[in-house]
């Protein structure tokens, strides 16, 4: 490991790495446009000049690997000059599009030149003029114009996807990023692009004018939408609602975790937040009439109640779902599982669908794996369809539906009959269904970006979410509403959050031992589970995902000229 | 600390007088008396309309003149073919402190613009004419230049201008019956809050599209 000494501090380096990673490690932040950590090394934009000593020239960082004994400033004024030119070059031809721009404001562009440009531009000639605002594929906006062809999308598309649609064509002033010949940029993966384009040459199509960047608030959280769990961040505006329609998350971004997506995500769940704001329940309903959340609690804990004091707690049949957070499932264990002896399943609400060998996993709930360890872990636990089957025939009295459209497992003839049939049925869940339609209580929940807690993904990570903002309207968190049960039910639990009933599952199931919220922490922690609990979670639901993950976890750690993930 | 020993200033003999210091000051107040006296008897004749009778400002008939830096009620720049200057960077809205500016974007059909206001509304019951919004827009699309004081209304909401107001400022408030004379998309308050216009007319046949 060759040590070396950067703005006058000395760090070890290992053999092979480059000076921007050790500066990296020093904290130190040396500019950077074609340089990604999860690309190959490029080194055609040389904005990450430093001066090394005894070498006449200034060096590239990104692609000079460490020796033993070298010096190197990152902020003498050599350094900078040589940048504050490089930059000058970079921005002779870029238009001055920065008011129509949808990167201004997190540009690299704007960032480095407020940083160490702030010079007078000399460049008087006419800027060459190329194609603008070009729709290449279903989410992504490319303006040539603005293109600084540092080729991170290019890599992007050739190491990561290995599609291979972009290509930088012609030759000096003329040269223009594009796609080849008849390719459309519509590959699972194609907004990431717009994630690692530094400047606003590749815009997002769906964000496009609808904000502009510094109104957006950012919370960390975890992307619903797979069993991968990626993290994400939720961008957000409350205090405009004009801008969105009324509609509160403008985009999601890729929050970078090296065990589980790195820098990347899905398009399926970048823009598969729209339900959180679009058809969502917010009335607390009973029989189709507006009621209120104290009238529905005491109604329900009543009817509940009778049925345990008759001691027939197996009369009640409870759906959960794999939508739900560990701490709401393990108080549905808790009391209805253990306090009344009702009949539990957990299911989840979105059928499989489509799964690669990299992000997308066929299982599209979130929390899967938690529900396996939390409800329904014994092996004679009844599915969906049974406990439908017994509520028909008159062998349940009280359903109480979480999150799922019954609609999926029997027709609307038969949802009505159960709502005849059924002495007590509840539905709760964020949108409406007609399962919400047809129960006795549809009771409006919040949306995973509305509440704290944790998921369990594919792989046995258990990975925090967040609280982005306050849950809709009327509605509430199925933690806090089953929190209130347990009180009418005179079943008092001391939590009064996620935090502390998570330390109180963590108490009593075996596999979160030991685990709090700290300990979780942003990036998330690998449960202790048997390989048979993991692969058991994937192929219930009929996945072959994860079957390469241990490959592709591999490759993962390779150098900075091994990024990515293994080939298929 | 030096002290200064102000002195009082000895009257003369003329002015321990007393009675023509008080008659020249009758004079001032007459010579003013009697012109205004006879320039509006003059006024009313049809006379010597070019020499003002007093120095009162007979507003609304007669208006205040302003300073060439005064900033009165804004305006929306306009382009050739009748569309707004504004590209709807929100840059105003971005910079207002009584956030009184409320801006939708839309997609523009020509690619080298991109970027225009669907919607573009002023509070003027919240504004502070502070004129930030003038001095942040990169496009000169706003301006608070119309000359207009006198702004009014019977509710809050009537406050409100919108793109149509802003864009023609000869469009003063309350705006009754008035037709909306834009034809390009923009949510149009006057037809009922809906999106109304089409860039097909303005530009029938416009380069990019021949692409």
């Amino acid at each position: 490991m060759p040590t070396l000494t950067i703005d006058g501090r000395q760090i070890e380096s290992p053999d092979g790495s480059t000076v921007i990673q050790a500066a990296e490690k020093l904290g130190i932040f040396i500019p950077r446009y074609c340089y990604h950590p999860g690309l190959s090394i490029a080194g055609n934009c040389r904005i990450c000049l430093v001066e090394v000593e005894k070498n006449p020239m200034l060096q590239i960082s990104c692609n000079t690997p460490v020796t033993e004994g070298m010096v190197v400033h990152t902020k003498s004024d050599k350094a900078e000059d040589g940048r504050r030119a490089v930059l000058e070059f970079l921005l002779a031809n870029h238009p001055l599009d920065c008011p129509v721009c949808d990167q201004s404001g997190e540009c690299d562009l704007q960032n480095f030149y407020m940083n160490f440009g702030l010079y007078d531009p000399r460049f008087r000639e006419q800027k060459v003029k190329k194609k603008k605002a070009v729709a290449i594929g279903p989410h992504v906006m490319l303006d040539q114009e603005r293109c600084i062809l540092c080729s991170r999308c290019v890599r992007f598309a050739d190491e990561i996807t290995k599609t291979g649609e972009f290509g930088i064509f012609d030759r000096g002033d003329r040269a223009q990023l594009g796609l080849y010949p008849g390719q459309r940029l519509d590959n699972p993966y194609s907004a990431n692009v717009v994630d690692i384009c530094p400047v606003g040459a590749l815009t997002e199509q769906d964000f496009r004018f609808k904000a502009r960047v510094w109104y957006l608030s950012s919370a960390p959280t975890v992307c619903n939408g797979c069993a991968q769990a990626c993290n994400v961040d939720i961008h957000y505006v409350l205090d405009r609602p004009h801008l969105n329609d009324g509609a509160r998350i403008l985009r999601l971004k890729p929050r970078y975790n090296a065990d589980v997506n790195q820098w990347w995500m899905c398009d399926e769940g970048r823009y598969g937040f729209g339900w959180v704001d679009k058809g969502r329940l917010t009335r607390v309903r009973h029989q189709g009439v507006d009621s209120t959340w104290e009238r529905a609690i005491a109604a329900i804990a009543a009817a509940l109640g009778k049925l345990r004091e008759n001691g027939t707690g197996s009369r009640i049949g409870v759906i959960a779902s794999t939508q739900l957070t560990n701490e709401e499932l393990f108080l549905i264990r808790e009391i209805f599982e253990i306090g009344m002896g009702a009949r539990v399943t957990a299911s989840g609400p979105i059928p499989p669908g489509d799964s690669d060998d990299f992000l997308i996993k066929a299982d599209k709930n979130p929390n899967t794996l938690g529900a396996k360890l939390l409800v329904s872990s014994e092996p004679g636990a009844p599915a969906v369809p049974t406990i439908l089957d017994e509520a028909l025939q008159g062998r349940i009295e009280a359903l109480w539906v979480f999150g799922h459209d019954l609609t999926r497992f029997v027709d609307e003839k038969t949802l009505q009959e159960l709502s005849r049939t059924l002495r007590l049925f509840i539905f709760s869940g964020t949108n409406e269904n007609p399962t919400a339609g047809w129960s006795h209580w549809s009771l409006p929940t919040a949306a995973y970006v509305e509440k704290d807690g944790t998921f369990v993904n594919g792989h046995g990570r258990i990975q925090r979410i967040g609280r982005a903002f306050p849950p809709l309207a009327d509605s509430r968190e199925d933690w806090r509403v089953l929190l209130e049960i347990a009180r009418e039910l005179d079943h008092p639990m001391a939590w009064r959050n996620p935090q502390e009933i998570f330390v109180g599952l963590a108490r009593a199931v075996a596999p979160f031992a030991g685990l709090s919220y700290e300990a979780i922490g942003s990036q998330g922690v690998a449960l202790d589970l048997p390989a048979s609990a993991i692969t058991s979670a994937a192929t219930r639901q009929n996945a072959s995902a994860s079957a390469s993950e241990a490959t592709a976890g591999k490759s993962r750690e390779g150098g900075p000229n091994a990024p990515g993930v293994a080939a298929p | 600390m030096a002290v200064k020993v102000m002195r009082k200033r000895e009257l003369t003999s003329w002015e321990k007088l007393y009675v023509p210091q008080i008659l020249s000051g009758l004079k001032i107040t007459s010579v003013h008396f009697f012109r205004n006296l006879s320039l509006h008897i003059a006024h009313s004749l049809g006379l010597l309309k070019h020499l003002p009778a007093s120095v009162t400002f007979q507003y609304p008939e007669q208006p205040r003149p302003l300073a060439a830096r005064f900033r009165s009620r804004h305006r929306l720049t306009v382009r050739d073919e009748g569309t707004p200057r504004c590209v709807g960077c929100m840059l105003c809205e971005t910079v207002c402190p009584a956030k009184c500016i409320t801006i939708v974007a839309g997609e523009h059909p020509d690619p080298n613009v991109e970027k225009y206001p669907v919607r573009f509304d002023i509070d003027l019951g919240v504004c502070v004419y502070c004129g930030y919004c003038v001095e942040v827009c990169p496009e000169d699309a706003i301006r608070m230049d119309t000359n207009i004081l006198d702004v009014a209304a019977y509710s809050r909401t009537d406050m409100k201008l919108d793109i149509h107001e802003l864009m023609d400022p000869a469009l003063r408030k309350p705006l009754a019956a008035c037709h909306c004379n834009l034809n390009f998309p923009h949510v149009c308050r006057l037809s009922g809050g809906q999106v109304k216009g089409d860039w097909n007319e303005i530009y029938p046949e416009a380069s990019w599209t021949k692409d």
